[in-house]
């Protein structure tokens, strides 16, 4: 279990921004992920529990085990932090075999359990047949596994209770579908059978669904937002987290009535109005964003004057998703259905809308 | 007269020390300026290059403040040893060394530098020692880099000639490099053992020259 609180500051330099990382978590058992957009400050965060990035404040707890406090100074290297780092490019050392990659990680280990533990590694995770290759005569989905077992098997002498977590830096990107699915399964059997915590960055929703038990959105050196990836999907709690997920209509609009006894409010929202739920603690004339997932919302060719809650919008174009479809709208909105729903009113240019007061969030 | 290949030999045993001296001493020099962040780093940088631009009589004459039987290192060193340190043989492998050093200390900082370093990160997170990190890790991979950079030092250490003369002098026999007996053999008027030793010297610097650039080749591609 980590828990962390790092700040860190870089002076905006002749072609560097200034940037300021400020993030306070814990991670717990099973898999967290760190999601955000690239230039976040998640790979640093990660660099500063490795103990690559010294922080300017702050303090990281590993299992009880101070990695860095800057009040007392304690500041471990690297090499004795514990941290199963995998790269992005997975850094397996290109002049050693796999085996002898796994072997120097556990070189803290005497000799007679080093050889266990590097063949019970290889074993399961099906490399001991390719144990002799060279990293360069892997496949990417071997070089993958092959970096995962690495970082388990920790080394040297400070490390011979073990890697206490596994810090992954983006271990997918660049990946085709099949490959990324193995790398699901890699993960979860380390869960399974290792048990060990790890702590994974990645920008893909994606990923972070597969694998996530607990998610923090990073946003410009900041957590923007925490909690199961559920959680946060169902709630992100600004339309800067909504924006990241990149799964919403995001529309600015402001309000125009309320009735708390029905529980009840309008919005004008660009051209036109609707319904909602009554909106606690805002005011008539607030400039609000409102968010809504694009299946919850309903499109039915033009047939008429659009109703309570529907918008007449022109289709811009449409898109084929692995369930169904996105008609995309020239206001910027997306609508999503399935594909024979869709079939039915193919032809069609313009569209009703339908808000139902149920889907619009509003933040 | 008989050509006396003594000087070749004499200096192919001081170049191989002290290729051996400066692959070591360079080594260490070129990890801390690739490595290492500390004050005065810029002057330890620019004193390495030194003894490409000082006259070789004036890196010859600190030599001699330095390491002669007055100063408290040539006392030291005549003390453990039982002999002086200048004008013996072994002087000449230090005037070979102080020549060159700078080449393999620039060559291996360049070869060090251009090791990724997420390779020494993840042997760290490995629980690697730094020293383990630069043996296991950081060594094999420029290894082809380092063993180039050592060809050229040890051409240049066998065409020392200045600093040699300086602390090593010109005792035939015993401390005459084959530098120092080709101009001897010039000033004798002894042509056919000038051009001898003028020619065995060129073949093997190119011969070390062209080694260097195929191990530095090879490692490029």
């Amino acid at each position: 279990m980590i828990e962390a609180r790092i700040r860190k500051r870089f002076r905006q330099g002749r072609e560097s921004a200034g940037f300021t990382l400020d993030v306070e978590f814990e991670a717990g058992p099973g898999v967290t992920v760190l999601f955000g957009a690239s230039g976040a400050g998640k790979t640093l965060t990660l660099d500063c529990i490795a103990g690559f990035v010294k922080p300017d404040e702050g303090r990281i707890l590993l299992d009880d085990v101070i990695l860095f406090d800057a009040v007392s100074g304690v500041n471990l290297p690297p090499r004795e932090r514990r941290c199963g780092y995998v790269f992005q490019n997975y850094a397996l050392f290109p002049h050693m075999t796999l085996r002898e990659n796994l072997t120097f990680a556990a070189g803290g280990w005497p000799r007679a359990e080093r050889r266990r533990k590097v063949n019970e590694v290889l074993e399961r995770f099906r490399l001991a047949d390719i144990a002799g290759r060279m990293p360069h005569e892997l496949s990417g989905g071997q070089k993958q596994r092959g970096s995962i077992a690495r970082a388990l098997v920790g080394g040297g002498a400070s490390h011979s209770g073990g890697t206490r977590i596994l810090l992954l830096d983006e271990p997918a990107q660049g990946l085709d579908a099949p490959l990324r699915e193995e790398f699901y399964a890699v993960l979860r059997q380390v869960k399974a059978e290792f048990g060990t915590p790890a702590l994974l960055v990645t920008h893909s929703l994606e990923e972070c669904c597969a694998l996530a038990d607990y998610m923090h959105v990073v946003s410009a050196g900041r957590l923007a937002r925490s909690g199961t990836p559920r959680e946060v999907i169902e709630e992100p709690g600004s339309a800067d987290v909504a924006r990241l997920l990149g799964l919403y209509n995001l529309i600015s609009g402001e309000v125009r009535a309320l009735d708390p006894g029905r529980n009840r409010s309008r919005l004008k929202l660009g051209e036109f109005e609707v319904e909602a739920r009554y909106l606690p603690g805002r005011l008539i004339g607030d400039r609000v964003t409102v968010y809504v997932r694009p299946a919850e919302l309903r499109a039915s060719p033009k047939d008429g004057r659009p109703g309570v809650n529907q918008a007449a919008l022109v289709l811009r174009q449409v898109v084929d998703l692995a369930e169904g479809v996105r008609l995309e709208f020239e206001s910027g909105i997306a609508v999503e259905m399935t594909r024979a729903d869709y079939a039915l009113s193919a032809a069609a240019r313009e569209w009703l809308v339908e808000f139902p007061a149920s889907s619009l969030r509003v933040l | 007269m008989p050509i006396d290949w003594f000087p070749l030999w004499l200096s192919l045993r001081v170049a191989v020390l002290a290729t051996a001296a400066a692959v070591v001493l360079g080594l260490w020099l070129a990890w801390l300026l690739a490595n290492r962040d500390f004050r005065g780093k810029e002057w330890l940088d620019a004193a390495v290059a030194l003894p490409l631009v000082l006259p070789p009589t004036v890196l010859g004459y600190y030599l001699l403040v330095l390491l002669g039987r007055a100063s408290p290192l040539g006392k030291l060193y005549e003390t453990v040893v039982g002999q002086p340190l200048v004008f013996t043989w072994q002087a000449a492998v230090v005037a070979a060394l102080f020549h060159a050093l700078p080449l393999l200390v620039k060559s291996a900082r360049a070869a060090l530098e251009s090791v990724d370093p997420v390779y020494q990160r993840a042997a760290r997170t490995l629980g690697a020692s730094e020293w383990r990190v630069f043996l296991r890790v950081t060594l094999p991979l420029t290894q082809r880099q380092v063993l180039a950079a050592a060809a050229l030092a040890f051409a240049r250490s066998l065409g020392d000639f200045g600093v040699t003369l300086m602390i090593a002098g010109n005792i035939p026999g015993r401390t005459q490099t084959i530098s120092v007996a080709i101009y001897d053999a010039v000033m004798a008027d002894n042509g056919a053992a000038a051009r001898a030793m003028v020619l065995v010297v060129s073949v093997v610097a190119l011969a070390t020259l062209a080694l260097a650039n195929r191990l530095s080749g090879a490692a490029m591609r």
